[in-house]
């Protein structure tokens, strides 16, 4: 879920090459529709019938058997655990991600390509080791160990672990989104700003924000989809305590594990959850997408200056008059 | 005095952007700061604005050093080179936002928006965003934006740098036009020399950080004070003479050799419409076949070949030319009437030689 991330220029990009190569191509007819035949066949095999099945699975046995699966106590404390985990860890590295794009993208100084770096950590790291880590730091015998046990916090096995493994896992999300996009729009707005007597938060509210707001929303629902997803990185230091620990990508494999034909049931149903989010971030995505390119084409419209000079004449020659 | 620089230097890391660099402009004055990309007009200005701090000197508005003060106290309007309107607010909410800043009541913000856009002729633009703007229009906002908390000066980065050539021109005149209305002191920055000659009250000409001339357009075009000037305002016509027997020669032109010693180099320059052509061949010292003439509008420019090949443009009125009675191909006598010899980078210029005499200066050589 959520996949590599693509920065809004990259799509913009993509776009107009997709568009070019089309001219150019000349492919005969035979070569075209074979690539075409074979792309549409692998991905309704390896991509659309698995996510229908999972709907299919998850009502099998009906609505009545799939909302009682989802409603049932260890499913819908495991559905109310993830969305808390999402609701903190997304705010916090909504906050991080404005800071640290804002860092990258406005400002020079000395350790910016090692934050560059530090950001897309969490993408090269695998979450089974990003969660390790943690409970390398924070378990029983870690290096703090000693000293939490000794003030009572609990930390791994508990929900604080969890919401750290998925920050981590999630932190590139945001920033990743934001720099480019804030880079694009440069400083000179919020230069505008200052000039015109505004302060550096009232600028920050009023021009920087609004600026990059789709590219925020996009990095914000890349970040939550995994966050609500995350398996690797939250299985580790879970513990897998039923209704306590356990999220719903944790609760989709526990109860596929359980055997049963129910629980392989239930074990849809919420996996099902977990397909229409996937869904509903692909939704919001295209459509961001589709904005940023039409956004795009405006821009690359006015860059052109034959439409506008007759207005700006007829400006002209009313001063004349004056 | 409204805006005074004192010993101004700024530098970016090695870069030494603006290099001890004075001077003022006063109340209600229509200023330009000119020079070659890259010259610091821009750093200048951001200096002013307070979105750079001088590394060195000082800077005063209207008898206040600035120094300490934050871009937000210094009251100044700034139009930026690319405009940097707010793309995500209309032009009417562009325009308002430096009053909301300020905290004017509602009706009075309202009624300050409507009055510039009807200043700018903008009415009924108001509901529109950025991106569906003509240049030109997006230029107006941007002043209008700039104007709109009456700053005590305004300062435009390139105002003109990015409309088309033909509404360019108009938009000069526009401005010195706004400029006479509102009387409010202006700064603008330019890399055409026909821009700030024709826009300025006076002119600011910077190359390579430092300040080479400041003055009226007449002044700088007429006395400028180095070769840069000299060569950066209008045309000059630059030729290298040899020293030899007391007389700087380049061909069959020959100089004063203006103190130096046979075998030295003397560089001088003269402006085009200095060159005096008569059809008559005897009328000037030196001789030439006119070969080609360009219309240039009002000036045409012919171009003369001298016996040894050597060629000389020169720029004439249409009236002279006809009185004359040139054509290309005719045989035509010429002299240079006002010439400056050319120090060495960085030296004070000489003022003009007028040319007084027109007779050989080496007995024994003819022409
Ligand atoms: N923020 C900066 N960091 C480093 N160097 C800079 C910075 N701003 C300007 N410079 C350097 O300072 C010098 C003067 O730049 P400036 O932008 O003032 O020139 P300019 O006269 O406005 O040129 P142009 O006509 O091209 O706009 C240039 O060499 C430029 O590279
Ligand atoms: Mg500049």
């Amino acid at each position: 879920m959520g996949g590599a991330p693509s920065t809004d220029t990259a799509i913009i990009r993509r776009r107009v090459s997709r568009s070019q190569s089309q001219r150019g191509t000349e492919e005969p007819p035979l070569i075209k529709w074979t690539l075409i035949a074979i792309a549409l066949a692998f991905s309704l095999v390896f991509l659309l019938l698995p996510l229908v099945n999972v709907f299919a699975q998850a009502f099998a046995k009906g609505w009545q058997a799939y909302w009682n699966s989802l409603t049932e106590p260890d499913s819908w404390a495991a559905i109310r655990l993830t969305l808390i985990v999402a609701a903190i860890a997304v705010p916090l590295n909504v906050m991080f991600g404005v800071a640290a794009a804002w860092a990258i993208a406005k400002f020079e100084f000395r350790w910016k390509s090692l934050l560059t770096t530090l950001i897309d950590l969490p993408f090269s790291v695998s979450p089974v080791v990003a969660g390790l880590m943690f409970v390398l730091m924070f378990g029983l015998q870690g290096y703090f160990g000693k000293w939490l046990e000794a003030h009572e916090i609990k930390i791994i096995f508990a929900v604080p672990g969890i919401v750290l493994a998925t920050v981590f896992v999630t932190f590139p999300f945001v920033a990743r989104e934001l720099i480019p996009v804030m880079q694009a729009a440069g400083s000179e707005q919020e230069q505008a700003a200052l000039t015109l007597g505004a302060s550096g938060w009232r600028t920050f509210w009023h021009v920087t924000l609004p600026s990059v707001k789709w590219g925020l929303i996009y990095g914000i629902i890349l970040c939550n989809a995994r966050a609500m997803g995350e398996f690797g990185a939250v299985s580790v230091v879970s513990g897998h305590i039923i209704r306590q620990t356990e999220t719903m990508p944790l609760r989709v494999q526990a109860l596929y594990e359980g055997g049963s034909a129910v629980s392989g049931a239930a074990a849809f149903a919420v996996a099902s959850l977990l397909a229409l989010l996937a869904l509903i971030t692909l939704a919001i995505k295209t459509f961001l997408e589709w904005k940023q390119a039409r956004d795009y084409a405006r821009a690359q419209q006015l860059a052109m200056p034959t439409p506008e000079s007759d207005s700006d004449t007829a400006f002209l020659a009313r001063q004349n008059l004056r | 005095m409204s805006i005074e620089l004192k010993n101004v230097t700024k530098k970016f890391g090695e870069v030494t952007a603006v290099n001890d660099v004075s001077f003022s402009v006063n109340e209600g004055e229509l200023m330009a700061l000119l020079g070659p990309s890259g010259g610091g007009k821009t750093t200048v200005l951001r200096m002013i604005a307070g979105l750079e701090m001088p590394t060195t000197g000082d800077v005063f508005i209207r008898g206040q050093r600035v120094n300490d003060l934050s871009v937000q106290e210094r009251n100044i309007g700034f139009v930026f080179q690319n405009y940097a309107l707010f793309k995500n607010m209309n032009a009417f909410k562009n325009i308002a936002f430096g009053l909301k800043i300020k905290k004017w009541k509602r009706p009075d913000v309202e009624a300050r928006v409507m009055e510039l856009l009807k200043l700018f002729d903008l009415e009924g633009l108001e509901k529109r965003y950025p991106h569906q703007l003509s240049g030109g229009q997006r230029q107006r906002v941007a002043i209008a934006r700039a104007l709109a908390p009456k700053p005590g000066v305004l300062l435009l980065d390139e105002p003109f740098g990015a409309v088309d050539a033909k509404i360019r021109q108009e938009l000069r005149e526009w401005l010195v036009t706004l400029h006479h209305e509102l009387n409010v002191t202006t700064i603008f920055v330019t890399h055409d020399q026909e821009e700030a000659m024709e826009v300025s009250n006076r002119t600011v000409i910077f190359s390579r950080g430092n300040l080479e001339q400041i003055g009226t357009p007449r002044e700088v075009y007429e006395q400028p004070a180095n070769e840069f000037v000299a060569r950066f305002i209008g045309v000059m016509i630059v030729l290298e003479l040899h020293v030899s027997k007391g007389v700087a020669r380049l061909n069959e032109l020959e100089f004063p050799s203006h103190g130096l010693p046979d075998g030295e180099r003397l560089r001088i320059g003269f402006r085009p419409y200095s060159v005096q052509i008569s059809s008559d061949v005897k009328a000037y010292r030196y001789r030439a076949i006119l070969r080609h003439t360009y219309f240039l509008g009002v000036m045409l420019r012919v171009e003369l070949e001298l016996p040894s090949g050597l060629l000389i443009r020169a720029r004439m009125t249409k009236e002279e030319y006809a009185f004359q009675g040139l054509a290309d191909g005719k045989d035509v006598s010429f002299q240079i009437r006002q010439y400056r010899v050319l120090a060495r980078e960085g030296e004070k210029l000489a003022p003009e030689v007028a040319v007084t005499h027109d007779v050989p200066l080496t007995l024994g050589e003819g022409i």
